[in-house]
């Protein structure tokens, strides 16, 4: 121990006689900055070029304003309630207890693309369809759906730059084609969308449309085993073209009210397994058709609400909030989308709660 | 070197040494897993929830231990304001310690989400589901992360300040036993 106890008062005003004490005073400066350092880069501060989910929400909001309360993209949705009742036959891939002869409860949501949450239905051929299963036991199973069965591009960073692309202009409200065009010549990897969206009219209703989980994802069974599936809603409802024209803004939601008000409508969960060397980690890519098809059960809608004060308006629908029995696959979009869900998530509950959002929730406000 | 000094009991140290790594890996898993988009994110988020579960158990065995047994008494010749200081953020870091877990529990449970800690296993929500409870609790969980982080520094601080500075017995009574 030192003859006379350390004072910060005889440091500084005699620092020559205590070089000790000065080294180790830098050496719990170095400590300390490198660590606060190392948190602030971990954060995402220090890194401006690095994408994050931040940057993707804020380009949503970008494209015309802050709609406050509502989602970032999906903004203009329909809550839906029912059940899923499981067919026994896919617990041959997967120990999830909702395959089993089970009924389970679901909250979904209906939705087109897009931050405009008053968007006239007609201005896109995409519908999307998000789905909660209440599991035993607090477990969940979330996913969210669209209309596709591919994705337009396979990486987050392709999806930030297409985001900048399809930015509307404010003259005109719609994206400057040149550099759609631009975008599109640059990312060959979204062919397969494209000619699917060409080939494909979208459909005059919620209900007669499929839906795609767009991602791969592992399915594990009771002894452990793993295989990659792909899965679709698919309607009972015949399929039906859109009009092109002359539909009225709100004509899906107007659509969908008509049909539950007749009756429960309901979709097959068909799960598509992959075969050994079958891609899994890229959502623009399908895989062959003769891939074996199991119908896993049956979803039955019964009641809808509007979004505001429904019980879909504060779920997230994040697709990697996952049962026992399913798990992601490595598809670099499936963390993205639960980054980006999240941050949007935050930022309209804070909107909701009348608190300043994205300044406070997450270290999200920065740029 | 001093070795009159009274040191932390072993069990005080096991809790210290086991519990230090635990909260600086949870500070920055935190901070990263909400701001990266790659798969990391779901790598962190699972290891999260856990992690911090077990900090709520190891911090509710160490709190009783600590109400049970006196911690060595500082050296008498410290400036009254790092007496204070020493006392003032070591119950900070045990009332983070313990609000951290537990806010961040009920912040997934107002959110609706599920508490996932581990393969078939989830913990039942501990509030209501609510948009206002859930825009506090995630707000509160950033701001007290940063207080919990700033308040480790601090910790960090000053105990290298004992150990190479006023060289007084304090860090090395967390740091080892007494030597015979």
């Amino acid at each position: 121990m030192s003859e006379r106890p350390f004072s910060f008062t005889e440091l500084v005003r005699h620092p020559g006689r205590y070089p000790g004490a000065l080294a180790g005073l830098c050496a719990i400066g170095a400590v300390v900055l490198a660590t606060g350092g190392a948190f602030v880069y971990v954060a995402g501060f220090a890194a401006p070029g690095r994408l994050t989910a931040q940057h993707i929400v804020n380009r949503f909001e970008g494209y015309g304003g802050v709609h406050a309360g509502f989602r970032r993209n999906h903004a203009k949705g329909v809550c839906v309630a029912g059940y899923f009742e499981g067919s026994g036959n896919a617990t041959s891939i997967s120990r999830a207890e909702l395959f089993e002869h089970v009924r389970t409860p679901v909250i979904g949501r209906f939705a087109i693309p897009g931050p405009n949450p008053v968007a006239p239905d007609g201005s896109t051929p995409v519908r999307s369809f998000a789905l909660e299963f209440q599991l035993p036991n607090h477990a969940q199973w979330r996913t969210g759906m669209n209309n596709t069965p591919v994705f337009a591009v396979n990486t987050p960073q392709a999806f930030y730059e297409q985001l900048a692309a399809g930015k509307p202009d404010p003259a005109t409200g719609k994206p400057d084609p040149a550099k759609l065009k631009a975008f599109f010549a640059a990312h060959p990897e979204t062919q397969p969308f494209q000619q699917w969206v060409k080939a494909h009219p979208p459909s005059s209703s919620f209900a007669n449309a499929a839906y795609y989980s767009i991602n791969a994802f592992k399915a594990i069974d009771a002894q452990g085993n793993t295989a990659y599936v792909r899965w679709a809603m698919v309607p009972d409802a015949a399929y039906e073209a859109a009009k092109p024209s002359g539909n009225a803004p709100d004509y899906l939601s107007q659509e969908l009210s008509s049909r539950l008000a007749q009756g429960p409508l309901r979709w097959h969960l068909i799960l598509t397994v992959a075969q050994a060397g079958d891609v899994t980690d890229d959502a623009t890519r399908a895989w062959p058709a003769d891939r074996e098809q199991i119908d896993a059960g049956t979803l039955t809608l019964e009641h809808d609400s509007a979004q505001s004060g429904g019980d879909c308006r504060d779920i997230n629908y994040d697709p990697t909030i996952l049962p026992d029995g399913l798990a992601p696959s490595s598809d670099p979009l499936l963390a993205a989308r639960s980054a980006a869900y999240s941050v949007s998530y935050n930022r309209r509950l804070h909107e909701e709660a009348g608190m300043p959002a994205g300044q406070i929730s997450s270290i999200e406000g920065h740029q | 070197m001093s070795t009159g000094h009274a040191h932390f009991s072993p069990l005080a140290r096991f809790f210290h040494w086991l519990m230090a790594p635990l909260v600086v890996a949870m500070l920055f898993i935190g901070v990263g897993m909400v701001a990266t988009v790659s798969q990391a994110r779901l790598t962190l988020i699972a290891i999260h929830r856990p992690l911090g579960i077990a900090i709520l158990l190891l911090v509710a065995l160490r709190f009783l231990w600590r109400l049970t047994h006196r911690a060595p008494p500082l050296p008498a010749d410290i400036p009254a304001w790092q007496r204070f200081a020493a006392l003032a953020s070591h119950w900070v870091l045990y009332a983070l310690l313990f609000a951290m877990p537990l806010i961040g529990w009920a912040m997934l449970s107002a959110g609706g989400y599920p508490v996932h800690l581990f393969t078939g296993f989830d913990l039942p929500p501990i509030v209501a589901q609510d948009p206002h409870t859930y825009a506090l609790l995630r707000s509160a969980h950033t701001w007290l992360a940063m207080l919990l982080f700033v308040t480790f520094l601090a910790h960090l601080a000053a105990a290298m300040f004992h150990g190479l500075i006023r060289r007084d017995g304090v860090f090395s009574s967390m740091a080892r036993g007494k030597r015979s």
